[in-house]
């Protein structure tokens, strides 16, 4: 290494990594380079994309915004981790039904922010279009494509991802 | 809806596992890093590099400059040049790069090289009348002016005249995936991985660049993350990779950042329209009149063709279509999703519109009115022609009926609500390819062919084509493509991927079925295609387009200008359908990529710097998922025996092709204001209404 190195432990889909890394390395680099999940995609290195978005510490986080030194013995859960084994989850399985992608490289981050996003809404959490803030939120497609709008997809594949996220919800 | 299948694509799991490997992905020990340098005048000569302290920081490999940098061999294409002088053509050339251990260190290092210029006064500002307009000799579509009859003294004597003048914007492709390259070498022979939309392309010009025997090199390709055009010629990265690789005597990944792309990647030009139109009282044209204003860098001629979509739409005797390009000190624009045919329909169904409000005639009337026989130059017949059917089948299932033509008058709330109408065309064009069919042992089939899959399906498509001739389950197919190894095919591009490969696949699956007796050896059995000559011998006796009808509807904020899509109708004939499933999701692509034409998307130049402002994703605005609302897309049952075997005309581009002109004639209808210069964002809107 050539910048100023330093030593982080880093959980990323349930694995425990003691990591030497460049200060200036953001985690997406990390997950990509160092340890080869290139799973993340890196659509414009400056949070304007969601293709590196993952699970950070349980919430959807934009990887390439995240430095890795500060994410000392954080648990994150890139595209890799989401299956259980051979087993697609409920949101991979729904998106290759509904046909939620075309070219696929937004889709690592569209999947891990749907997961993310069915847990906040699952928790109560409103977005911009909620109306009644005190109401559990009802996910309807409005609610859907709004909570996944900081995920862009340049295939215009968002017809088959509101409706593999309903479908993965139902 | 009718098609050959309705399958899931067969890359789907490593898609949604991140399984699924791009170009710079690709593992591969010991792999250094390259950084770009851009040039930071639009145009002079270097007159320094000061390379000293990004050298001397500890894991730089190197710096290539102008001065160090291999010679290349020339090709066509003055992008490819890279490091080959130190001239500088346009803001944000590649002036110098930087290899490295890691990418920080790269990207470090990159920003410490210092570039001295004699820069020169830039010339960034397209006019209609710049002093260097000039009219190109020749372009990959045809001749560059058309003409017949009188179309100017008829055009004076038209009792109804339609004269307007319409503006598109620079816009970039911005595939998701940034244009990136991974090679190696081993002695003389060249690996990469590369983003791109024809590998046998890419390996003849990186061949011919560094003067290899193509034999030498393979272009791996397995997953494209997108490019609509932008990866239809080979780009600096695949030769800067190249090159970095064999100055360090390691594998080297080049990709570039979103930002970098605005510069090297290619876009649309923008374009000056006028477009002039006269009309008998009853609404047939007289004549049509199109023109277009475009330009184009100092490095690479190409013409944005606005104005050949113009040829085959509607009858009129009289009639002249032209383009005129200036070269400037731009970045190089390049292909764009539907070139010519997106910018050129915007402006010709956008002023059919007016005539259709001027005439006081619905606008569907107004076309189905002007349809012609036959080609509306030489009367050639049309392979198929469907567009009044798509018209009427739109207006059927979007409620057009109904339609109250008065325009501003729907207001509910803060909106005023309009519904507006476009046509679309495509060409139908295919390239030759060559193909493997094999008839495995076990009962399964392996067809070969260096296609790509740029996110269209193409493994899927090219496996429902195969089983559909070898009247196999498509299970049973397994497709190969994205390697230069494989049997050489030509681009995903123009919408003619599935053509001209399908085309080969047919012809070695058939020539498979020939050798087969019912007894499959261990080895199996296999047969080859190659359709050079059957493409070269497809005679013009028929004019081959696709057509189509996009229907739009539109809520207009009174108070912020902020326009809403609640609605988008696209119906298409285009032939056959391959697969039901990605045909679909292709053709709300393009109409959502449309959609972003009409509303947002727009390359802002800065005259003073001589580049794009807009270079990234938070200035050039895309659709968002809430952008989209209820979008729905269907097709006619065509059928065509005069294009391919398979009866397909290619659906990647239509989508977009007169999408944007349904939606600012909706936004005419809901507000009485015409909007002629995109894309319709509030600045541009509110001060209107
Ligand atoms: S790569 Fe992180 S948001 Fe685009
Ligand atoms: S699938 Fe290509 S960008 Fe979303």
């Amino acid at each position: 290494m050539d910048g100023v190195d330093t030593s982080i432990t880093l959980t990323v889909n349930g694995r425990e990594h003691r990591l030497r890394i460049d200060v200036r390395s953001s985690l997406l680099d990390v997950l990509r380079e160092d340890l080869g999940l290139t799973g993340s995609k890196k659509g414009c290195d400056q949070g304007q994309c969601g293709a590196c978005t993952v699970l950070l510490d349980g919430r959807r986080a934009n990887a390439c915004l995240a430095l890795a030194v500060a994410q000392d013995g954080a648990e994150v859960t890139t595209v890799e981790g989401l299956a259980d084994g051979d087993a697609l989850s409920p949101l991979q399985r729904a998106f290759i039904e509904r046909d939620a992608f075309q070219c696929g490289y937004c889709t690592p981050g569209q999947l891990c922010s749907a997961t993310g996003m069915l847990e906040e809404a699952a928790r109560g959490w409103p977005s911009a279009v909620t109306g009644d803030l005190t109401a559990d939120p009802d996910l309807d497609e409005t609610e859907i494509r709004e909570r996944m709008s900081g995920n862009l997809c340049r295939c215009g594949a968002y017809e088959g991802i509101v409706a593999a996220v309903k479908e993965a919800r139902a | 809806m009718n098609a050959i299948g309705s399958r899931s694509r067969v890359e789907g799991r490593e898609k949604v596992t991140g399984e699924a490997r791009y170009a710079v992905e690709h593992p591969v020990p010991g792999a250094a890093y390259a950084w770009v340098v851009q040039s930071t005048v639009a145009k002079g000569e270097i007159t320094a590099f000061d390379t000293a302290d990004a050298e001397a920081l500890p894991g730089v490999l190197t710096v290539l400059t102008p001065d160090n940098a291999p010679e290349l061999a020339p090709v066509s294409d003055g992008e490819l040049a890279v490091l080959q002088g130190r001239k500088v053509s346009y803001r944000g050339q590649i002036v110098a790069a930087v290899v490295a251990e890691t990418l920080e260190t790269a990207r470090e290092a990159a920003r410490l090289v210092r570039v001295t210029y004699a820069a020169r006064r830039h010339d960034v500002r397209l006019t209609p009348d710049h002093p260097g307009r000039y009219t190109p000799d020749e372009a990959e579509d045809g001749p560059w002016q058309a003409r017949q009859g009188d179309p100017e003294d008829a055009f004076r004597a038209a009792p109804v005249r339609i004269d307007c003048t319409f503006t598109t914007p620079a816009e970039h492709n911005n595939p998701m995936e940034p244009h990136a390259t991974l090679a190696a070498w081993d002695g003389d022979a060249l690996t990469v991985h590369d983003s791109n939309q024809g590998p046998s392309t890419v390996r003849s010009t990186l061949a011919k660049v560094f003067e290899l025997d193509p034999a030498r090199v393979r272009v791996i390709s397995p997953h494209i993350g997108g490019g609509f055009g932008s990866k239809g010629t080979p780009r600096p990265n695949v030769v800067l990779a190249a090159m970095a690789a064999r100055a360090v005597g390691r594998p080297v990944k080049l990709a570039f950042t979103r930002r970098q792309m605005y510069a090297l990647t290619g876009y649309r030009s923008p374009t000056v329209q006028r477009v002039r139109l006269g009309a008998a009282e009853d609404g047939r044209l007289t004549t049509i009149i199109h023109e277009s204003f475009e330009q184009s860098s100092t490095v690479r001629e190409f013409a944005e063709e606005s104005t050949t979509p113009t040829r085959v739409m509607y009858r009129a005797p009289n009639r002249r279509t032209a383009y005129h390009l200036t070269r400037l000190d731009v970045p190089s624009t390049s292909w764009m999703r539907a070139p010519g045919d997106a910018p050129g329909m915007f402006a010709l169904e956008s002023a059919m519109d007016e005539l259709a409000v001027v005439l006081g005639l619905d606008p569907i009337e107004l076309r189905v009115r002007n349809e012609p026989d036959g080609h509306p130059e030489d009367g050639r017949p049309f392979s198929s022609r469907n567009l009044v059917a798509c018209l009427r089948e739109g207006a059927a299932r979007f409620g057009w009926s109904d339609r109250d033509p008065t325009p501003g008058v729907r207001r509910v709330g803060r909106r005023l609500v309009g519904t507006g109408v476009a046509a679309a065309t495509y060409p139908v064009l295919r390239s030759p390819a060559q193909a493997t069919a094999r008839a495995n042992a076990d009962g399964s089939y392996t067809v070969r062919i260096a296609a790509i899959d740029l996110g269209t399906g193409a493994r899927t498509a090219l496996g429902l084509i195969a089983a559909e001739t070898l009247k196999a389950d498509p299970a049973q197919v397994t497709v190969e493509i994205g390697d230069s190894d494989l049997p050489r095919a030509g681009l995903a591009g123009g919408s003619a991927g599935t053509a001209g490969w399908g085309t080969a696949v047919v012809r070695a699956c058939e020539a498979l079925l020939s050798k087969l007796n019912g007894h499959v050896p261990p080895e199996g059995v296999e047969a080859a295609a190659d359709t050079t000559e059957e493409v070269k011998g497809q005679g013009d006796e028929y004019a081959r387009h696709s057509f189509g009808a996009h229907f739009a509807e539109v809520e207009v904020d009174v108070d912020t200008g902020e326009i809403r899509v609640p609605r988008m109708l696209g119906v298409f004939a285009t032939g056959r359908i391959v697969n039901a499933k990605a045909a679909r999701s292709q053709f709300l692509g393009g109409m959502i990529m449309g959609l972003g034409m009409a509303l947002m998307e727009e390359s802002v130049l800065d005259e003073a710097f001589g580049d794009h402002l807009t270079a990234d994703l938070a200035q050039y605005h895309i659709p968002a998922n809430a952008d989209v609302r209820d979008l729905d897309a269907v097709w006619l049952d065509e059928h065509d025996p005069h294009v391919n075997p398979m009866g397909t005309k290619g659906i990647g581009e239509i989508g977009i092709v007169g999408a944007a002109a349904a939606i600012t004639n909706a936004v005419h209808h809901a507000t009485g204001v015409r909007f002629r210069t995109l894309p319709l964002t509030p600045p541009r809107v509110l001060p209107e209404l």
